[in-house]
């Protein structure tokens, strides 16, 4: 098992890599024609080879079930913030006086993760992803609706970042 | 849009109602960027165009070239997929270059460092 595992890292060094760009290559060509899957595959594998030349930090992905709760919670969170900020355009300057920016304190140190929560939360209309300290863990938000900091903190923190870290780390 | 008569009714009303709801979304992402006051505030609008305006836009799109060609048609998850990678970059660039901007200029509306909110809580 353990040699078969290696072997294959040998030949294709990024399996996950390889397999979405695979993917990709057929949805493009919309067709599952041999003759795609094969060009498909050589063309995922010299960019799966070229992408050794990067050394990227090693990914290490969990709990698929974790990856597909966060899925289904930004989708439902980006369909209601937009409502939310659509809200706030339509009815003019009075709510644009709540916006601000706030600091939370993150417990993610994992580069992918706080890749993903930064499209997270760029995203999702009203919150804006400003600066992340990754000595002191802390990030610079911009809200659109600061009204209650400490519910959007709530949202980082419970929604988000604990899915993040189970799947990350 | 020669093929688009043979759309059936069901079909046609779905997909024109997806696309007018995208495009309103698109439209009032880009009154926000005149309505909103702030440049921090206007950083928001545009992604109501570059999620929900999008999406809308893109299953109104599979729907009605899946009626038409009677096969599923997905790669329009390709095109959602890079628009949600990539208009985060753009934004975070942007924001973060005005905040230095902000902060160099000694712009008092900006948090002078990132840790503005969790010092105002000490003090």
């Amino acid at each position: 098992m353990n040699r078969a595992s290696s072997l294959l890292r040998r030949v294709i060094p990024f399996p996950l890599l390889f397999l979405a760009l695979l993917v990709m290559w057929l949805l493009l060509q919309q067709s599952l024609a041999p003759g795609h899957i094969v060009l498909g595959s050589l063309v995922a594998l010299g960019a799966t080879w070229a992408m050794t030349a990067l050394d990227p930090e090693p990914v290490r992905l969990r709990r698929p079930a974790a990856m597909l709760r966060l899925a289904l919670r930004v989708l439902v969170d980006v369909f209601r913030s937009n409502l939310a900020v659509g809200t706030i355009i339509l009815r003019g300057n009075r709510h644009s006086d709540h916006a601000g920016f706030m600091t939370v304190q993150l417990d993610l140190r994992s580069e992918y993760g706080l890749a993903v929560l930064a499209i997270i939360l760029t995203c999702t209309p009203g919150t804006l992803w400003v600066n992340h300290d990754p000595a002191r863990g802390t990030l610079l938000l911009h809200v659109l609706d600061l009204v209650d900091e400490q519910s959007w903190i709530d949202l980082i923190k419970l929604r988000y970042e604990r899915l993040l870290m189970e799947i990350f780390e | 849009m020669s093929t688009a008569p043979e759309l059936p009714l069901w079909a046609a009303l779905v997909v024109s109602a997806l696309m007018v709801i995208g495009a309103a979304i698109a439209l009032i992402g880009s009154v926000g960027l005149i309505r909103l006051n702030s440049f921090y505030a206007r950083v928001h609008a545009p992604t109501l165009g570059a999620t929900l305006g999008v999406g809308s836009l893109l299953i109104g799109s599979m729907i009605c070239f899946s009626v038409l060609q009677s096969r599923p048609v997905v790669h329009e998850v390709l095109i959602a997929l890079f628009v949600t990678i990539t208009t985060p970059i753009t934004l975070v660039l942007l924001a973060r270059a005005s905040l230095h901007r902000d902060r160099v200029e000694g712009n008092p509306e900006v948090p002078k460092s990132d840790h503005a909110s969790l010092d105002r809580h000490d003090g």
